[in-house]
């Protein structure tokens, strides 16, 4: 093991080197605001990171269209952390102590952000985390502009139950925090809704995943209990096609066991026929079908950067469009770029968001957004079938589990705290 | 296809129903027609009910063409058509009628969307309205529908029907049919329940079992029903017992078979010739590329003959995966020979470099590969499931395995790879070019990995990481079987599978593989050479 890691230490460190050499290095560096971007570009999360550096770039280069920011042009900091999570951390103190950029978009997964966390905080950097995640973490130096548990899966949930009728539950993931810390959330929400614990069907499998008969066939045996039956999945990455393929293969209908997903987007059915899944959900913030000028534009805009038609747009982009355009108000609102300013002044700021609406900021460092839930169609796309009437607020700290639901987090003056207890009136609970 | 030929005898019936009813059938359906794109989903599911209810067998191409998703609003009349793209337009056409109505602009019509529950409904109104079809198929295929829907509007149709019916298989999934309905009817008296619970405890499947479960635990249900209901689940399910142990076993050989066809082309590298090939699993990933470039190609110049594009693809893996290992193997792995450290940290390294030219050439995403039609689906053996994907890809792998036995102990090419791995200064001293036959065995072994990549390709993602998903298994099966023993390969990887899936209804996916690894060690630590060692002088070299 020990072997592996160094020969992959040093494949990255070389990729590392040619990243920073394909980045614009221009000359008038002293005029710029550099914007470091910490997505991997090989190893395992390259299928789901690199889009989003291709998207970043994007912005910034719309951005330095309409003349930078303050006056001054941006410039992008491109690195690869390769998929490795020691090795984001390293990245991120290049980042903020070498290349001195205003402020980082990146991270995917958990661990990661867990990675890079203790680095932002030390350096007072910032970090916009543009995934769904599992919440139970509010910090004054990331923003969160991903949903929260539940600003994705209990509104999935709920539309199940209503909808559907859904009165028996399988909750199947990737083994490792977020589908655990999630399934734990809904576990709890759902017998507090009166589900008996015989009804929930909890299910875990290793990272990439691949043969799926026998928990496919189990999952059509729980089914068959005489009531009607959902999947949840927190599947992640790359084990959800041979999943979705199999379902597909036991001719498991949407009609008979739905399966609402949390990390299928877009780009994820790209890969697959996606014939047999018609019908099956999943639960975002934004989807490409979404009907709505900005959208139309932000695609079109995507398209011909990226040179490709057939390309498509996801979720954790429209976070990083968010995210972004949040920290251009912001550093226009307190005319610099500091770290400590730009934390008191993007608070409040509101930005119009993809789906025909606006997010804002919270003192949480969590954003509003709307939850779509939308059903796959043949073309790959997903058909939204459910919009919640208004906008939801990230909750940070879930009300479903026993030791977070009495703390909040509010960065704003005086509180400035990121786990206050309601009960015991103090600073510093859980996550500290 | 199967839509088309539904689509195909609805439109028949349309015709037949017309002929009988004259045409006031369908005008009474024109304003449920409209109804359907007006109001969101519940206007089109109280339309949906309203068809059903009208019992005209002229609505069900409307509604095929509705599940379908052809079916499109006409703005501004507002008036419910037929489209389907034609080149940049959509052709229009009347739902009732078939009448051309001209060509439109995408943006002119709206698409009536449906959700799962509507797709329900849809699926039960059109079985209700079939069950009189001249077709014994979609008669079969109704009854089926009505089993599930479990209608009660459709029973004195189905009562009509079964009476009608000449064909047996038809009339026993009319008479199920019959039952579930009755079941689930608030209505109907407690004997003609009873005897519902009998004629579906003949039946005797999962769906049945679902049935009677849900009402043998309804506690509003009379305790007579209950208990009869009760004991039919306990008969199902205790048959149900040996066929689930026979499920588990066919899912271990079909995972073993995967196994198997990953660890082969290793079994001869590392096996026969003593490379470790760290980049054996980008040798799999190879082949799965290559099949996805076939299918590309397959797509662009004839789509009609998809269903060959794996046959193709076959020779085409093979040949790429084996030119890439001849390569390495001139290159690099040459020079190495005798030090395994150094060839295992070279080969690793060319095993990042592949997976991210692949990258580069590919892009990190996934890539579809299509599956041909004989691959997709399922059919029922006894109580057991079997999907036609897993029974080629077992097929297949027993297949390459044979032909590779065949090529190592038949064929001359065969003699000389294994008289040059047994003692490599002899075979010298006959002739023989030795570093010729090694860079053929290696081109052999990489070139198979080449085909486990097609077969794969259907099970798995094709992505850059696909290899690094099978390189740690395929070493496992190949040092648990004996290394140089190809036999052995055959019995690990077909027992690992087995192993592991008959422990993971119990243990769950993840600890049941961490047993199977502790198994292993413990395994290796008793016998150290593996299931079949090699004996004799062979060893020591």
């Amino acid at each position: 093991m020990f072997l592996k890691d160094r020969v992959l230490a040093f494949a990255s460190g070389a990729a590392l080197s040619a990243a920073i050499l394909a980045a614009p290095m221009a000359a008038q560096a002293q005029e710029t605001i550099k914007v470091g971007i910490l997505h991997s570009l090989s190893g395992t999360m390259a299928i789901s990171e690199t889009t989003l550096k291709d998207a970043m770039l994007m912005l910034i280069e719309e951005q330095n269209k309409k003349g930078g920011v303050l006056g001054k042009k941006l410039e992008a900091v491109v690195v690869d952390p390769a998929s490795n999570w020691p090795l984001f951390a390293e990245k991120a103190r290049d980042l903020l102590t070498k290349d001195k950029v205003a402020a980082v978009f990146g991270c995917w997964t958990s661990v990661s952000r867990k990675s890079v966390l203790p680095v932002f905080e030390e350096m007072n950097g910032l970090l916009f985390y543009p995934v769904q995640y599992e919440g139970e973490e509010s910090s004054r130096n990331v923003f969160y502009t991903g949903a929260a548990p539940n600003q994705q899966a209990i509104p999935a949930v709920d539309y199940l139950a209503e909808k559907e009728k859904v009165q028996r539950w399988v909750l199947a993931g990737t083994d490792y925090v977020y589908p655990r810390t999630t399934n734990k959330i809904l576990e709890t929400y759902l017998k507090s809704k009166g589900v008996k614990a015989e009804d929930i069907m909890i299910n875990y499998t290793p990272f990439g995943h691949s043969d799926w008969q026998s928990i496919v066939a189990d999952i059509k045996k729980f089914g068959m209990a005489g009531k009607k039956t959902a999947v949840v999945s927190t599947i992640n990455g790359d084990a959800n096609v041979p999943f979705y393929k199999e379902l597909g293969n036991q001719g498991i209908k949407a009609e008979d066991i739905p399966v609402v997903a949390f990390s299928v987007g877009e780009e994820e059915l790209a890969g697959i026929d996606t014939k047999p899944l018609v019908g099956h959900l999943a639960a975002w913030n934004y989807f490409m079908s979404v009907e709505d000028p900005v959208n139309s534009a932000f695609i079109k805009q995507w398209k011909s950067f990226i040179k490709d038609e057939k390309r498509v747009t996801n979720d954790p982009m429209e976070a990083h469009y968010i995210g972004f355009n949040m920290w251009v108000k912001a550093v226009e609102k307190a005319g610099t770029t500091a770290p400590d300013a730009v934390i008191d002044a993007i608070v409040g700021v509101t930005v119009p968001n993809l789906t025909g609406g606006y997010s804002a900021m919270m003192p949480n460092h969590h954003i509003t957004k709307p939850v779509l839930i939308g059903e796959i169609q043949e073309d790959g796309q997903f058909e939204i079938v459910s919009k919640t009437p208004g906008l939801v607020v990230g909750d940070e700290w879930s009300d479903f589990l026993p030791d977070s639901k009495d703390l909040i987090s509010d960065w704003r003056a005086p509180m400035g705290c990121g786990n206050f207890n309601v009960k015991t009136g103090k600073c510093g609970g859980k996550g500290a | 296809m199967n839509s088309l030929i539904r689509l195909l005898a609805g439109l028949c019936l349309l015709l037949a129903a017309q002929g009988a009813a004259g045409p006031a059938g369908a005008a009474d359906l024109a304003p449920l027609v409209r109804m359907l794109g007006a109001g969101g989903f519940d206007g089109t599911e109280r339309a949906v009910a309203g068809m059903a209810e009208a019992g005209e067998p002229a609505a069900v191409p409307v509604l095929e063409a509705l599940l379908a998703g052809d079916l499109h609003v006409r703005k501004p009349e507002g008036d419910v058509v037929v489209a389907r793209r034609q080149g940049a337009e959509m052709a229009l056409t009347d739902p009732l009628s078939g009448a051309s109505l001209g060509t439109a602009a995408p943006a002119v019509v709206d698409k009536i969307r449906i959700n799962n529950s509507l797709r329900r409904s849809i699926r039960a109104a059109i079985g209700s309205l079939t069950l009189m079809s001249p077709d014994p198929r979609i008669r079969l295929n109704a009854a089926h529908a009505v089993f599930k829907s479990r209608d009660a509007a459709a029973l004195e149709t189905l009562d009509t029907a079964l009476g009608r019916e000449t064909d047996a298989s038809v009339k026993q999934a009319m008479a199920e049919a019959r039952a579930s309905v009755i079941l689930a009817s608030a209505s109907a008296p407690e004997e003609q329940k009873l005897a519902a619970i009998d004629t579906l405890g003949e039946r005797g499947d999962r769906e049945v079992l679902s049935l009677l479960t849900g009402l043998s635990r309804d506690a509003a249900a009379p305790a007579a029903l209950k208990q009869r209901a009760a004991s039919v689940v306990t008969d199902i399910e205790q048959r149900m017992l040996f066929w689930d142990a026979l499920q588990n076993l066919w899912y271990g050989l079909s995972l073993g078979s995967v196994l198997l066809l990953a660890a082969i082309g290793l079994a001869v590298t590392f096996g026969v010739m003593g490379v470790i090939n760290m980049a054996h699993g980008e040798m799999v990933m190879l082949g799965a590329y290559s099949t996805f470039v076939v299918q590309e190609v397959f797509r662009a110049y004839a789509p009609q003959a998809f269903d060959l594009s794996l046959l193709v693809a076959l020779p085409v893996a093979f040949a790429v995966a084996a030119g890439v290992g001849l390569a390495i193997e001139w290159t690099v792995i040459r020079k190495l020979y005798g030090r395994p450290l150094e060839t295992l940290l070279a080969t690793w390294g060319i095993s990042l470099a592949l997976q991210q030219a692949v990258r580069s050439i590919f892009g990190p995403n996934n890539r579809e590969v299509g599956a041909p039609s004989w691959m997709s689906g399922a059919f029922e053996l006894g109580g057991l499931s079997i999907t036609y994907g897993r029974l080629w890809i077992v097929v297949f792998s027993l297949a390459v395995f044979a032909l590779l036995v065949v090529a190592l102990r038949r064929t001359w090419f065969g003699l000389t790879i294994r008289a040059v791995t047994q003692n490599r200064p002899m075979a010298a001293a006959m002739g023989m070019r030795t570093p010729r036959v090694d860079a053929m065995a290696f081109a052999l072994g990489s070139g198979v990995a080449g085909l486990a990549g097609v077969a794969l390709s259907q099970i798995d993602n094709v992505s850059p990481n696909l290899g690094q998903a099978y390189i740690i298994d395929s070493f496992m099966v190949v040092v648990f079987g004996g290394v140089g023993n190809i036999w052995g390969t055959l019995v690990g990887a077909l027992a690992l599978g087995t192993v592991n899936k008959l422990l993971e209804p119990y243990a769950g996916a993840v600890l049941g593989k961490i047993f199977v690894l502790v198994l292993i060690i413990l395994f290796i630590q008793r016998r150290p050479r593996g299931l079949f060692a090699l004996r004799g002088r062979a060893v020591e070299a």
